[in-house]
């Protein structure tokens, strides 16, 4: 049993060391907002924050996240209140939306350490989560208004 | 506007025509008969019935979706083009998912009917039959109200989910009508003449919510990749490297030995391994060797057969005709000049994010299955997943999911029919996932092709004569948007197509083949423009009698780019058509070019589009922008090749799409003013892309590309030609 802390709560999770955060939070913990996309790091889908740095849960391993604090999509805000949240809504961002936990929590890392980013460093930050859809232009609008609007 | 808890996906039909008090409007699917019928007629009918329309005493609106959403918005489109007629506030209205059942809740398509949502079909499939439909129960609650105010219904009019008597001030709401009228026995008839002019439209042309939306920023949105169920296992297939090679052994025993192996399963073209949660399945899936038998791609190289084969079947004469008009010949041998082309397209993967899954869950008889999926075409899902069980249709239960993307690859559902499979032969509820690279690796691709291109000049200078052969595997996957009349009026012109095949998975991509066919014409416009000295606009003015839909939307896109204003330094621009699904644009792009690693960067893209009435101008922009990118993509980075018969791109490293640092900077979007009905804008805006592109590199660089995508190599070596 794996201990560690999730979106607030403590948490145990019957698995082994090596297996992927995303597919403990996902499949043992159904805390499925969280996605996967590629299992190798490319796309971000599966993008969480592990004390409080944006990762890919897909290559961190359950064993390395014991003990540590970890924030889903889930967890973000209680109830979609979050600037980036609200944002999305009021940009109509997601197409799919299967990108969009990863995208949002990635750019929540982001406006946690600079909340007036400039466009190049959103880009910059957030080149790492793959939008198929290619909402890429309303993602860099939803940040700079969130940023704004806070 | 409120969708329902995004877990529960499935409408219960009696609950929903016996349930609370109020109105429900159903569909009989009796043919050519009255398309709603009542409440009662339902229940006691014995055709098919479903609801798809109930107002309640506390005046609130349900609709019934019937478009399967991918992030195209159609699920909240269909509606509003039913709330429209039916006058509804559209904040009272909440949507449920319709079940997989197209006699019902299906547009009709040559005599039947079908909820398959390809070729950018939703809105304008529907967009008359469920107006017609809102009218009518429109119609109904003005009756209900007439006979209760004893007043003739046509002096009552009608405000949101309000019924107004001018007359007398009178007033009430649809909730009001719900509490105490029934649905009549027989629905009043409508026909178009009663639907509105779009000059009283209230909601359609003015944006909302989409209804998805707030579910796709909190993760609560339901993807069948995130169904759980009690005791539920998991499982991955491995499909042979060339693709459709059957299993021929495996070593079956040690893997059964790993930990969490609960069965392996031998499909027809793969072998599934079942395990106790997922990372077991993969540690399994990696352990597992499979021998294959021979497939039809064995030894195939696609690029050897491009560069080779391709060029030798294009002088064959096994030629299929797709169209022709007038006699071509005449024209070539009457040219005053002729310009000659050869253009490449490589293969292209759908790539929704989303890996392909689905779950299944059978009855402890074995004889009813339950499937979660996510599919373009809930109908033929839930048929193909019966005929591969051997059941009846009823014995399929169907839950319809968001998509994670589809893009053409979800409307067959050949991984969910491996789910149900495998649910089968284990026993227990099953959620199957392909991996990225099993998606990847047995992926149905655009397909790679040559096209070969010739006009004709008159003394004139006018095109008098065109040819243009597309030769490649897929047939029909070839030659969408190969037709120039749509645009171009070219007299004299012969279109045709020459097979080949290389046993390789093929389906359609985004707008299918427009893309590459718009490259080609394109660009050959483009060269004839620059041959002649003229302005891309000017050239096609002159020489290319342009369709008066055509001329609008490059005077509208030469205006909205300011076409003739200077650029940047180390800027230029790039013209082309576009067209596919009834909807025709123009476009242009600004790029430029990274001459350090021959990469081309486009900056800003402006559209023109002629898409008929846009019934959410917001959701058609957003559609627009998507289709954009993905045709950056695929021309900037999207390669997939096939060496030794396999597909040799495996994940997101080498079958790259575009990232964000590549995403234009700007994107302006246009519709034309018009009263015509919708037409498609799911795929309008990747076409424009290779054309516009290419040509806006030879502005740049004066020189051509001929071979898509545009990858550093390419670019070098036409930089160096």
């Amino acid at each position: 049993m794996i201990k560690l802390n999730v979106n607030g709560k403590k948490v145990g999770v019957a698995a082994e060391r090596k297996t992927p955060l995303l597919w403990a939070l996902r499949e043992h913990l159904e805390l499925t907002g969280t996605k996967y996309g590629c299992g190798a790091g490319h796309c971000g889908a599966c993008v969480v924050h592990l004390n409080g740095r944006a990762v890919k849960s897909c290559r961190v391993a359950l064993g390395v996240a014991a003990g540590g604090e970890v924030t889903t999509i889930e967890g973000l805000s209680p109830d979609a209140s979050h600037p980036l949240q609200k944002a999305w809504i009021a940009e109509q961002v997601p197409q799919c939306g299967y990108c969009h936990s990863g995208q949002i929590m990635q750019a929540a890392e982001l406006l946690e350490s600079n909340p007036s980013p400039t466009r190049e460093e959103i880009v910059s930050h957030m080149n790492g989560v793959l939008c198929r859809c290619g909402t890429y232009t309303r993602i860099v609008s939803a940040i700079q208004r969130a940023a704004r609007e806070g | 506007m409120q969708t329902n808890d995004a877990k529960t996906h499935q409408i219960s039909r009696r609950e929903f025509l016996g349930g609370a008090a109020g109105l429900t409007f159903a569909a009989s699917i009796a043919p050519g008969g009255a398309w709603l019928v009542s409440d009662a007629n339902a229940k006691s009918t014995e055709h098919e019935i479903g609801a798809w329309v109930r107002i309640t005493p506390d005046n609130r609106i349900t609709i019934i979706t019937p478009a399967a959403e991918m992030g195209q918005g159609s699920m909240t489109g269909v509606p509003v083009a039913l709330a429209e007629e039916l006058d509804a506030d559209w904040s009272t209205v909440t949507l449920e998912m319709a079940p997989a059942e197209p006699e019902i809740y299906g547009y009709d398509r040559r005599g039947g009917r079908v909820m398959r949502i390809t070729g950018s079909r939703a809105i304008r499939s529907y967009f008359t039959q469920v107006r017609l439909a809102g009218a009518q129960v429109r119609k109904a609650l003005l009756n209900a109200a007439a006979e209760d105010w004893g007043v003739d219904a046509t002096t009552l009019t009608t405000e949101p989910n309000t019924v107004v008597h001018a007359a007398s001030g009178r007033r009430m709401t649809y909730g009001d009508i719900a509490a105490f009228a029934n649905v009549p026995e027989t629905m009043p008839a409508v026909t178009e003449a009663d639907l509105k002019q779009p000059a009283d439209f209230r909601l359609i042309g003015t944006p909302v919510d989409r209804a998805d939306i707030p579910a796709k920023v909190d993760g609560s949105a339901m993807f069948s990749i995130d169904v759980q169920l009690p005791g539920m296992v998991y499982a991955s297939t491995a499909h042979a490297p060339v693709h459709l090679a059957p299993p021929l052994k495996w070593n079956d025993a040690a893997v059964r030995k790993l930990p969490g192996v609960i069965d392996i399963v031998q499909l027809e073209h793969g072998v599934a391994v079942v395990a106790d949660n997922f990372e077991n399945v993969l540690a399994a899936r990696k352990a597992l060797k499979v021998e294959w038998q021979k497939g039809a791609a064995e030894g195939y190289d696609s690029e050897a057969a491009l560069d080779e084969r391709y060029k030798a079947v294009a002088g064959d004469k096994d030629t299929r005709a797709v169209a022709q008009a007038g006699d071509a010949d005449a024209a070539f041998a009457s040219a005053a000049k002729v310009y000659k082309a050869d253009y490449r397209s490589d293969y292209g993967y759908h790539a929704q994010m989303e890996p392909l899954n689905a779950v299944a869950r059978f009855n402890g008889a074995g004889d009813r299955v339950e499937i979660w999926e996510g599919t373009q075409s809930p109908g033929s899902s839930r048929a193909s997943i019966a005929k591969a069980l051997g059941f009846d249709r009823s014995q399929v239960i169907h839950h319809q999911m968001y998509m994670g993307g589809a893009f053409g690859r979800r409307s067959i559902t050949d991984y969910t029919v491996e789910a149900a499979l495998i649910a089968r032969e284990t026993k227990k509820p099953v959620k199957m996932i392909w991996t990225r690279e099993e998606d990847l690796a047995f992926a149905m691709f655009r397909p790679q092709n040559l096209q070969c291109l010739e006009a004709a000049l008159d003394d004139d200078g006018r095109i008098a004569g065109w040819r243009h052969c597309v030769i490649g595997d897929g047939d029909r996957l070839l030659y969408s948007g190969i037709n120039i009349e749509d645009y171009y009026g070219v007299a004299n012109r012969v279109i045709e197509q020459r097979g080949v095949s290389h046993g390789i998975r093929l389906k359609h991509w985004r707008a299918v083949a427009h893309p590459f066919n718009l490259f080609a014409i394109e660009s050959l416009v483009d060269e004839m423009a620059a041959d002649h000295d003229l302005d891309p606009f000017e050239f096609r003015r002159r020489h290319m009698a342009m369709t008066p839909k055509a001329k609008a939307v490059f005077d509208a896109v030469e205006a909205l780019s300011d076409w003739h204003a200077p650029r940047p330094e180390g800027r230029a621009l790039g013209l082309s058509v576009t067209e596919r699904s009834g909807s025709l644009g123009a476009g242009v792009v600004e790029i430029s070019l990274d001459r350090d690693r021959n990469r081309i960067r486009v900056h800003k893209v402006w559209a023109a589009i002629d898409g008929g009435i846009v019934v959410q101008p917001d959701m058609a922009r957003a559609n627009i922008e998507s289709g954009i990118v993905y045709g950056m993509s695929s021309v900037l980075r999207e390669r997939a090749t096939m060496k030794a018969g396999a597909v040799v791109q495996s994940n997101f490293h080498d079958y790259q799409v575009l990232r964000m640092a590549e995403a234009p900077e700007e994107i302006q979007i246009e519709f034309m003013e018009r009263n015509t009905p919708p037409t498609g804008l799911g795929e309008i805006g990747n076409p424009l892309i290779p054309a516009a592109v290419a040509n806006a590199f030879y502005a740049l660089t004066g020189k051509r590309l001929y071979h898509m995508p545009f990858t550093p190599e390419r670019v070098s070596a036409a930089l160096e030609a």
